[in-house]
């Protein structure tokens, strides 16, 4: 029963795993930028929602909206100031620009609130669960996440291809150019991209950082190479995919931590490398994307 | 006759490297100019300078009494500048019907929608559903010029339709164009093969070398004034004004 456990706790951490790794495949889809700064802005997420609800009394549920709106804002930001004016100078020059606010991020949460975890609890609601018998239970907060993790896909595929916008943004992905002569401002579209990534991957922060009940500065690093692993996974381009890779990396943590308290992560490397070899193209992988 | 779009002294080019030369060409409202030139001649460069994809060095172009040489594309697009590229560039990704849905993009309303178009061109009807990637030549430029009219363009630009395709192919497409113009719409077409161009165009400019070297009514060019600017070869016509 412990196994089925392990398994099913890996798909609920799965979750949020595949809300972090949509909007890396968004941004890459639609831009061609390999965000390098998106697990640090996962945890910029967690750290506003924490500080929302710490400093702010702002009850915990509304802090991921306060937190989508915040990051999502910045989202906007980044795009206007740093990443058009990136695209326009080079093909690596996005890249060492998302570098750069990955190593500036960090450095400032350190420096304003320490290295300490800042604490972000969901009272009740965090060891509430549902018993199934056995050893097994889900709990009620993972599976909050789980399901927000599908809506959040499933809307998004319904943006993307049942909207006049979301099309626009994959006509943008596949040429920039040539959109432009339907009167489609290509940079407007990059920035309602990042606007969505940003905010979506604030919402997983903020998720992240209620189940561990707290966040500390240099988390991104790991949570960047977790959104990689689950786009790769997955396969580019297919929003399934990106749900069935943060599955598939969950469970292999999940089951890896049954296995030895040591494994999570070497766990979760090995199955990546292994599709990697075994189906470079990932899961769900189409040779175009989004 | 109303002026619908006039170029004046345009200079144009890539970088250091100059295409266009001290071009003046004025189309009126409803026309149809057929560009007639050699490869490289600067045909689609010209058209790109008008659709505004490519900033002019020098000159103006003006659109519907308005100067619009310092608006981009985008702008223009809205304003009713509609180009449809060489080499068609649909979004290979997309569907038929979600191609011709992103060329409504421009906001513009207009007699041309998604029923308009499959009924113009029974053969983007049939493909509706297919992806951009999986047409053939000539289904890929029926979608192209499709996704253009559904920006009800003003003016409409065609880059090279007839490129690559079979010549009963070509014919299908040159019959979607007076259904075009019967809108209104003013065309300025690019085309390989004169007879075709001489059959369908109101007025033909010869471009060489990224000069415009000869223009005036298709009824009154002759095949071989029309293939002396081509080449540039014999002794030039008179460069006679409509
Ligand atoms: N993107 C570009 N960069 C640099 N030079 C270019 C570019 N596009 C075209 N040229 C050059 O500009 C000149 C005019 O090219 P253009 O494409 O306008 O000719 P064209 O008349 O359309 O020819 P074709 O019949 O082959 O389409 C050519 O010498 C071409 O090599
Ligand atoms: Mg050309």
């Amino acid at each position: 029963m412990t196994w089925i456990n392990a398994i099913v706790q890996g798909m609920l951490l799965g979750g949020i795993f595949a809300m972090a790794a949509a909007g890396l495949s968004l941004i890459f889809g639609v831009m061609r930028i390999a965000n390098l700064a998106h697990g640090d802005l996962m945890i910029l997420g967690g750290y506003v929602a924490s500080v929302a609800a710490a400093h702010y009394g702002v009850p915990v549920p509304l802090t991921v909206l306060v937190s989508m709106i915040a990051v999502g804002a910045l989202g906007y930001l980044v795009q206007r100031s740093l990443l058009d004016r990136a695209m326009s100078l080079g093909e690596l020059t996005p890249m060492l620009v998302t570098f750069g606010i990955s190593l500036i991020i960090p450095n400032v949460l350190v420096q304003v609130f320490s290295n300490d975890a800042q604490p972000l609890s969901t009272g009740s609601l965090g060891t509430a669960s549902i018993d199934l018998g056995g050893d097994l239970a889900i709990g009620w907060f993972p599976l909050i996440t789980v399901v927000a993790a599908v809506a959040v896909l499933t809307a998004l595929h319904l943006f993307l291809h049942r909207t006049q916008p979301g099309r626009i943004v994959r006509a943008t992905a596949d040429d920039r150019t040539t959109v432009r002569l339907m009167g489609v401002d290509n940079r407007k579209i990059y920035a309602l991209t990042s606007v969505i990534a940003f905010a979506t991957v604030a919402l997983a922060g903020s998720l992240y950082t209620m189940r561990q009940g707290g966040v500390t500065p240099y988390e991104g690093q790991l949570t960047v190479l977790f959104a990689f692993e689950t786009v790769i996974i997955g396969g580019l381009g297919s929003l399934w995919g990106t749900l069935a890779g943060g599955m598939v990396l969950g469970v292999a943590q999940s089951v890896g931590a049954q296995i030895s308290p040591d494994l999570p992560l070497l766990a979760g490397h090995l199955v990546f490398l292994l599709i990697l070899v075994v189906r470079p193209q990932g899961l769900f992988g189409r040779s175009v994307p989004a | 006759m109303n002026t619908l779009l006039s170029v004046a002294n345009v200079d144009a080019g890539y970088g250091d490297f100059q295409a266009l030369f001290g071009i003046d060409l004025e189309v009126d409202e409803g026309e149809l100019l057929a560009l007639v030139g050699a490869n490289g001649a600067g045909k689609s460069t010209l058209l790109r300078t008008i659709a505004g994809a490519l900033k002019p060095f020098d000159g103006t172009v003006r659109f519907a009494g308005e100067d619009v040489t310092a608006e981009p594309d985008v702008r223009r697009a809205r304003k009713g500048i509609g180009l449809v590229p060489e080499g068609r560039r649909l979004f290979a990704s997309l569907t038929v019907e979600e191609n011709l849905q992103v060329g409504a993009a421009t906001g513009r309303k207009g007699p041309w929608n998604l029923a308009k178009v499959y009924e113009a061109m029974p053969l983007v009807a049939d493909r509706r559903t297919r992806r951009a990637a999986r047409l053939s030549g000539g289904e890929q430029q029926a979608v192209a010029i499709g996704r253009a009219l559904m920006g009800n363009p003003r003016l409409l630009l065609l880059d090279e339709v007839s490129l690559g395709l079979a010549p009963v192919v070509v014919d299908q497409l040159y019959t979607a164009l007076p259904g075009i113009r019967a809108e209104g719409t003013t065309v300025i077409l690019v085309e390989q093969d004169l007879n075709r161009t001489l059959a369908v165009a109101d007025r033909v400019a010869c471009v060489l070398e990224g000069r415009i070297v000869l223009t005036g009514r298709a009824d009154r060019l002759t095949r071989d004034q029309v293939t002396a600017a081509y080449f540039g070869t014999g002794t030039l016509p008179e460069v006679t004004s409509s």
